[in-house]
């Protein structure tokens, strides 16, 4: 085997070690970009993300305490819904097959409002990526603000990137392996208390805290901080943007989701090419504002270089807008040279030319559209959602019942789901034949006193019977019915529609 | 690697391979981590062999450390459902069946389980939904031939009706017109006058010859009136419901041939408490006395 064309640098050699006067020009290759061949596997260029300094970097700190906040306090919200039932305001109650969101209850056959939300949040991520391009990998996805966190764990241990790749390339001293495991050790942690944070969310917070901390906790509890934990710890400090990369679905759908007018983090190639190193007094004058100084290659967490262009790997996190802003600045040449910007700007642009931002198109009225019909059906199913649940099945063999005395009888199925809860008492009565007589198996006939306990179904096996002398009421085989199902508390009636079925002549 | 093939725009190396004469395709590699996940399961390949039954052999094959098989995990489910349905059972056994019909937490139990019981051994002749077809009764309506209480449903299962079993309701109608007994003319008056008894007679005249015939020949199991006789197995005559049909043909074919309908007996075959089940069930689908 031979290892050939180890790719490097994209630009140049200029033999310098200054990009401007007072600029070093960081010496990087761009790491996801290097290529072997010829070998079974290729081995991952590691990478040493700088830290950056500027508004971006400032957004995503304060995005990142904001997510991991919510994340982190959220099942530790109480929310009072009587007794038997959890205090917990977040609680996905799997056991009870319940899921709790403040006010709202969803049970297992309206796992529906789930589907939709996710249909919802699908749907928003799309319209975001239409607007401004890959914000939620930016900025939100836990993976994005997890691996940050764990670089920042990193850098508090073993430097910013220059002294960690000192340190990686250095001998195995007491030093090295006192940083790496100090490293490695509060990386498990955080992990710990991500896994520990999400197993909250299935079960009583404080109650599983006590457990956790005496030891007696189900052994399920453990299995999942334990998953969660090994995840956390292998997917934000080892893996990175390998999860990216080669990992995530998203990357790939991308290039459905923006067109000419989306907001991309973009290299300004016009403004900045030709790129090259600014001598001292050097004018601006037929050259590009880009002194290949590398700072925007230096702080990237994906380990590209943004002047490609957009790229697969690029999470557009905007790092390298705060690394190239400050060198602009430095340089005394205006800000800007990486920002977020459409490719119909940017054509425009080349031309010297403007296009106006349209944020109203197509694509985002339909997405918008799409997020307003969806959760507008969702609303509306969530206002119009009954506390009671009745179902009427007819019987279907025998469909109806000749008896001796020349009367037909039909049986039901008569399901009753009191979503309350209290113990509620019902009612059944007849509607639509004057003569009926009604009977429940196990309750008698007549109008007996149906209780159907906290959180419960109840089937009942209803007959109905009409009288040989009354068979005139029927209208041939098929007389329409209903059912009245009233509250004997509160005097509330619901109606079920179901018919009577006879034979087809007399 | 004498040939090695080097694309010219990537500088990447190809695989050698080329198709359509010209398409050429990069020798990208895996990632390393990806390699080494292949390689881990292999590992856990052989971690399976070793734990779980994988090789055939000649005689058999590898059990496995764990001492794992898929027939002996369905044994302990069933096993299992059988400890779980013993609570109920036991107490079926324990509760009378008028009881069970009153007991809400046991009802349940017992039409599941009795509908399952139905579905394999009776629905064969009395139909999926126990509605019956000719010859067969109709276990919803509120006919019964042998009675509909709750423990003559049980007797009826328990020993059949002519079954053979010596505790089985074994009376049987005499075959009027195969044995000689009647002739066809009186056979066709006494149905006319069966006819009647629901006011459906169409030879008023012959009705009437038949008044005799009935009160001769029929009317010590199936009573003056045609009202029957449950202790005997003698259908009312005066209803809408007919087990071989109510048409004067379908009469005099029964009034010929005496029909004598078999229903097996079930003890020996389902044990006491699927019977006690069966018959609460049963009684339960409306019919009930």
């Amino acid at each position: 085997m031979t290892m050939i064309n180890r790719a490097v640098d994209i630009a140049p050699d200029t033999g310098t070690a200054e990009a401007a006067p007072g600029i070093t020009r960081v010496e990087v290759t761009v790491p996801t970009r290097a290529e072997r061949a010829g070998r079974s596997y290729t081995s991952r260029d590691k990478i040493y993300p700088k830290l950056a300094h500027g508004t971006f970097r400032k957004v995503k700190w304060a995005v990142m305490v904001a997510t991991l906040g919510i994340y982190y306090l959220l099942p530790w919200i109480r929310w009072d819904r009587g007794p038997n039932l959890p205090d917990q305001a977040f609680l996905l109650d799997f056991a009870n097959q319940r899921l709790f969101f403040g006010p709202i209850e969803i049970w297992a056959q309206e796992l529906y409002y789930i589907t939709g939300l996710l249909i919802v949040s699908a749907l928003c991520l799309f319209l975001v990526t239409a607007v401004a391009g890959r914000m939620w990998c930016g900025y939100t996805c836990p993976q994005t603000v997890w691996t940050d966190l764990m670089i920042l764990v990193e850098r508090f241990w073993q430097g910013d990137r220059n002294a960690r790749i000192r340190l990686d390339n250095s001998p195995w001293t007491i030093e090295k392996i006192w940083r790496k495991t100090a490293t490695h050790l509060s990386w498990l942690l955080v992990a710990v208390a991500t896994g520990g944070a999400l197993v909250f969310y299935f079960r009583d917070a404080p109650t599983l805290a006590a457990e956790l901390i005496r030891g007696d906790a189900p052994t399920l509890a453990y299995v999942f901080l334990g998953i969660f934990t090994a995840t956390t710890y292998l997917l934000g400090g080892i893996a990175r943007e390998q999860v990216c990369i080669y990992m995530c679905p998203w990357p790939r759908i991308q290039g459905a989701m923006f067109d000419r007018d989306s907001l991309l983090i973009s290299y300004r190639g016009y403004r900045g090419e030709p790129r090259g190193p600014h001598r001292k007094g050097q004018s601006w004058e037929g050259r590009g504002d880009c002194i290949d100084c590398k700072a925007c290659v230096a702080v990237c967490p994906m380990g590209i270089d943004i002047r490609d262009g957009v790229q697969l790997e690029c999470i557009q996190c905007a790092l390298c807008i705060d690394a190239c802003n400050d060198i602009m600045q430095r340089i005394d040449r205006p800000q800007g040279l990486i920002a977020y910007d459409t490719f119909r700007n940017l054509d425009a642009a080349s031309h010297h030319e403007r296009a106006p931002l349209r944020l109203v198109r197509a694509r985002t009225v339909l997405y918008a559209a799409l997020i307003a019909l969806v959760g507008g059906v969702m609303l509306a199913a969530w206002l119009s959602r009954s506390v009671l649940e009745v179902d009427v099945l007819h019987d279907r063999n025998p469909i109806y019942v000749q008896l001796s005395d020349g009367g037909l009888r039909n049986g039901y199925t008569v399901k009753i789901l009191n979503k309350t809860h209290a113990t509620r008492t019902f009612r059944l009565a007849v509607d639509g034949l004057e003569h009926a007589e009604l009977s429940i198996v196990g309750l008698g006939a007549g109008s007996p006193a149906i209780d159907v306990v906290p959180d419960n179904l109840r089937a009942l096996k209803v007959f109905v019977t009409v009288p040989a002398a009354e068979r005139d009421d029927l209208k041939g085989t098929t007389t329409p019915l209903r059912f009245a199902i009233t509250d004997v508390n509160d005097g509330t009636t619901t109606y079920h529609e179901t018919m009577f079925q006879g034979p087809s002549h007399e | 690697m004498t040939n090695k093939d080097i694309d010219s725009v990537t500088g990447v190396e190809t695989t050698g391979h080329v198709w359509d004469g010209n398409l050429r395709e990069l020798n990208k590699p895996l990632p390393r981590w990806w390699l080494y996940v292949f390689y881990a399961t292999i590992v856990w390949a052989i971690g399976y062999w070793i734990v779980y039954p994988a090789w055939p052999t000649l005689n058999g094959y590898t059990q496995g450390y764990l001492g794992y098989s898929q027939r002996g995990s369905v044994d302990k489910q069933v096993a299992d459902a059988k400890a779980a349905q013993a609570k109920y059972l036991q107490q079926i056994a324990a509760t009378s069946l008028e009881e069970i019909e009153k007991n809400q937490e046991l009802m349940p139990f017992v039409i599941a389980g009795g509908a399952a019981v139905f579905g394999d051994n009776c629905s064969p002749c009395h139909g999926r939904g126990a509605q019956g077809g000719v010859g067969f009764p109709n276990l919803n309506d509120d006919d019964w031939l042998w009675g509909g209480t709750p423990a003559q449903i049980e007797r009826t299962i328990t020993y059949g009706i002519r079954s053979g079993h010596k505790e089985a309701h074994d009376t049987a109608m005499p075959r009027f017109g195969l044995d000689g007994i009647l002739k066809p003319n009186e056979i066709e008056d006494a149905a006319q006058h069966v006819l009647s008894f629901s006011g459906k007679s169409t030879d008023p005249a012959a009705a009437e010859r038949g008044t005799k015939i009935f009160a001769d020949n029929c009317a010590v199991c199936h009573g003056e009136n045609g009202k029957g006789n449950q202790e005997l197995g003698a259908p009312n005559l005066t209803d809408g419901i007919w087990l071989y049909g109510g048409k004067l043909a379908d009469i005099e074919k029964t009034i010929e041939t005496g029909r004598g309908g078999v229903m097996p007996f079930w003890t020996g075959r389902l044990d006491p408490v699927t019977i006690k089940m069966l018959a609460a069930y049963v009684h339960s689908l409306g019919g009930g006395k």
